[in-house]
């Protein structure tokens, strides 16, 4: 049996902003990853990833970082994500500023 | 201080100008990211973790008032209202928007500043003793040098795509404030028989593979500085590895090669190059010199200080740990430290930066200073004028009594901002700073250097600190790795490492066994943690910090 596929989102950073954003199920981009689109099959985060690659004048680097999806909503898998999806832990700075 | 030519002013001017339309080609889609980020980097423009990051030069760490208010202006109107002063003498703004920073570039120039070749494989900002000009132990003032070595650097034709980044730092002083074994070149200006030369040092570096510099050469005449620099990178530029970035550095060039063979190929390359330098460098660097004269240094009473001294501890506190000894008979050179308990060192913000340019107009001869230890420097200060300073300081936060201590921790933004980061740096910096405040053993423990870089690029110079802390990922989770006894002076040293890495959680109580061991085994309280280290070794370090271990090799 394959090896069980670990969700992906795919995030990247703003060009202008140059803050954390994901993309969500319409093809637009979000800066919470609450609204992105979780990727549940291998190929078809492969597509996901591949169509916003030539979307060059938006985002910067883009790349699929792993998940879980449980109770809970979609939640990082590691705390570089976890600090992506936050801000830096000294200031209240960032997206835990911006959340409301 | 130095003042741009016109020549410096178009130059900026011009670069800034083709900068802005390259970010205005990004922007309409012209050019691609792959285009882009060369250009951007070669102008000091990161992208991080979550936002863009600016690294903009202050040359050998010097700054006068007009620069300190223009970078608040900049952090209040482009940023969050703060800068971050790194390890070398840069300041970095960590949330500037693409689009705005051409007019942050402008902004610089206007006070003759910029960030070219912040970044890159180029050769770096170069940096000096903070103490340039005003320390006790100088033999010459190392910035005409530094700023000679700027004009040549820049833009150079032949080091626009050097194997990997290119750093220097100049040392005029009997101490070595600049840490000069820790870079690719370390020049440190000495005298022999009433001449001046310099001891020029090979091949330092931290990173991932540290190493000590190696003198190449112990005493090169002062004519012959830039042509031998010249024939160095010119040797690595034609020998570095290109292949692997990890072997790219100069250090292990020299590792691999061998001293005395790099030796001789900077010889024979600067047999060669030696005649092309037709002596306009040196002229050059005449005219850069009297840009350093020492300000006009007052004879007034120094009762005011001393009544201050007598009068109030806390000042009393400040004066000691804060000040150090000025070449001028009644005046100090003021530390100002950016690492009060619990705050994130190395950061300003705007109103700070404005006090402290205002403090160094009206009684600092119109001087700062950036130190790599990420404090502010007030380098020429009448005693008389002290108290007046510490007051003012105090109004906002800048009193902090710790330059040297336990809390004066250098720590690189870590994960909190670095896209390279494997763990964070700063938290722990804050921490260590607040426990050791909280125990109030900070000046019974004295001179203790604790350094943090949050992963191996060691842009906190742990492998130079007394203490080193290291930040890695294992296995997705923070882990930190102490180094004992290394030491970033004269006789620098790389520290070694204790044993396994600690979590998130344990390492500062880790650290404060450490300290708690030293206080226990020194001699008295004049043997400093790098003494009673040197004296001991690691193993009463190592047993303090897993008494597990110990316990159980007792029991056995």
């Amino acid at each position: 049996m394959p090896k069980a596929f670990t969700p992906k989102v795919v995030t990247a950073n703003h060009l202008l902003e140059g803050d954390v954003i994901y993309l969500a199920n319409d093809g637009g981009w979000t800066r919470r990853l609450e609204e992105a689109e979780v990727l549940m099959d291998e190929d078809y985060a492969a597509v996901r990833l591949g169509e916003v690659e030539s979307r060059q004048s938006e985002v910067v680097g883009p790349y699929l970082a792993d998940v879980t999806v449980g109770p809970k909503g979609v939640q990082t898998t590691h705390f570089r994500e976890e600090f992506r999806k936050t801000g830096p832990s000294n200031y209240n700075h960032g997206k835990q500023a911006e959340a409301v | 201080m130095y003042q741009y030519s016109d020549f410096d002013a178009a130059y900026v001017a011009e670069r800034n100008r083709q900068f802005r339309a390259q970010v205005e080609r990004r922007i309409d889609g012209s050019l691609t990211e792959d285009e882009f980020r060369p250009l951007r980097l070669m102008n000091g423009l990161y992208l991080q973790l979550h936002a863009y990051m600016l690294r903009v030069a202050i040359p050998y760490g010097t700054l006068n008032s007009g620069q300190m208010r223009q970078l608040a202006m900049i952090a209040d109107k482009f940023d969050k209202g703060y800068g971050h002063f790194t390890t070398r003498q840069n300041i970095q703004y960590n949330w500037p928007k693409l689009p705005d920073v051409p007019d942050i570039l402008d902004a610089l120039a206007d006070v003759q500043m910029h960030a070219i070749q912040t970044s890159g494989n180029t050769i770096r900002n170069v940096t000096a003793d903070h103490f340039a000009g005003a320390a006790a132990d100088e033999v010459a003032d190392p910035r005409p040098v530094a700023e000679l070595i700027r004009q040549w650097s820049t833009d150079h034709p032949e080091f626009q795509f050097l194997p990997r980044k290119f750093k220097v730092a100049v040392a005029g002083g009997k101490i070595d404030r600049a840490v000069t074994r820790a870079h690719d070149v370390g020049i440190r200006i000495v005298e022999r028989d009433g001449q001046i030369g310099y001891e020029i040092i090979v091949g330092g570096g931290l990173g991932r593979t540290p190493m000590i510099g190696k003198t190449i050469h112990d005493f090169l005449p002062e004519a012959d500085l830039l042509p031998y620099l010249e024939a160095i990178v010119s040797v690595w530029n034609l020998l570095g590895r290109r292949d692997n970035k990890y072997k790219a550095r100069i250090k292990i060039t020299v590792h691999e090669n061998g001293l005395d063979e790099i030796k001789r190929l900077v010889d024979d390359r600067f047999a060669l190059i030696r005649p092309q330098f037709s002596g306009v460098d040196q002229a050059l660097l005449a005219e850069i010199k009297a840009q350093f004269q020492p300000p006009a240094f007052r004879n007034a009473p120094e009762d005011a200080f001393a009544a201050a001294y007598d009068a109030d501890p806390l000042f009393r506190s400040w004066a000691d740990t804060n000040l150090a000894e000025h070449r001028a008979p009644g005046y100090a050179i003021v530390q100002i430290s950016i690492k009060k308990h619990g705050d994130t060192p190395g950061d300003a913000t705007s109103e700070q930066m404005r006090v402290m340019a205002d403090l160094a107009e009206r009684y600092g001869h119109d001087e700062l200073r950036i130190s790599h230890e990420q404090n502010v420097i007030l380098p020429h200060v009448h005693k008389s004028d002290l108290p007046a300073i510490y007051a003012a300081l105090r109004d906002v936060d800048l009193h902090t009594a710790n330059i040297g201590l336990v809390s004066d921790i250098i720590a690189c933004p870590g994960m909190d901002y670095c896209a390279l980061a494997t763990a964070r740096s700063i938290p722990i910096a804050q921490q260590i700073a607040v426990r050791f405040d909280e125990l109030k053993l900070e000046h019974e423990i004295g001179d203790l250097k604790i350094k943090i870089s949050g992963c191996i690029n060691a842009c906190g110079h742990h492998h130079v600190g007394h203490i080193g802390i290291l930040g890695l990922d294992r296995a997705g989770v923070e882990n930190y790795q102490i180094t004992l006894g290394g030491d970033a002076t004269d006789d620098a040293k790389i520290g070694e490492r204790a044993g396994p890495g600690f979590s998130y959680t344990e390492i500062v109580p880790a650290i404060e066994r450490l300290v708690k061991a030293y206080l226990d085994h020194r001699t008295s309280k004049d043997e400093t943690f790098a003494q009673a280290y040197t004296r001991l070794g690691a193993a009463p370090f190592k047993a303090a910090l897993y008494p597990e271990k110990e316990a159980r090799a007792n029991a056995a």
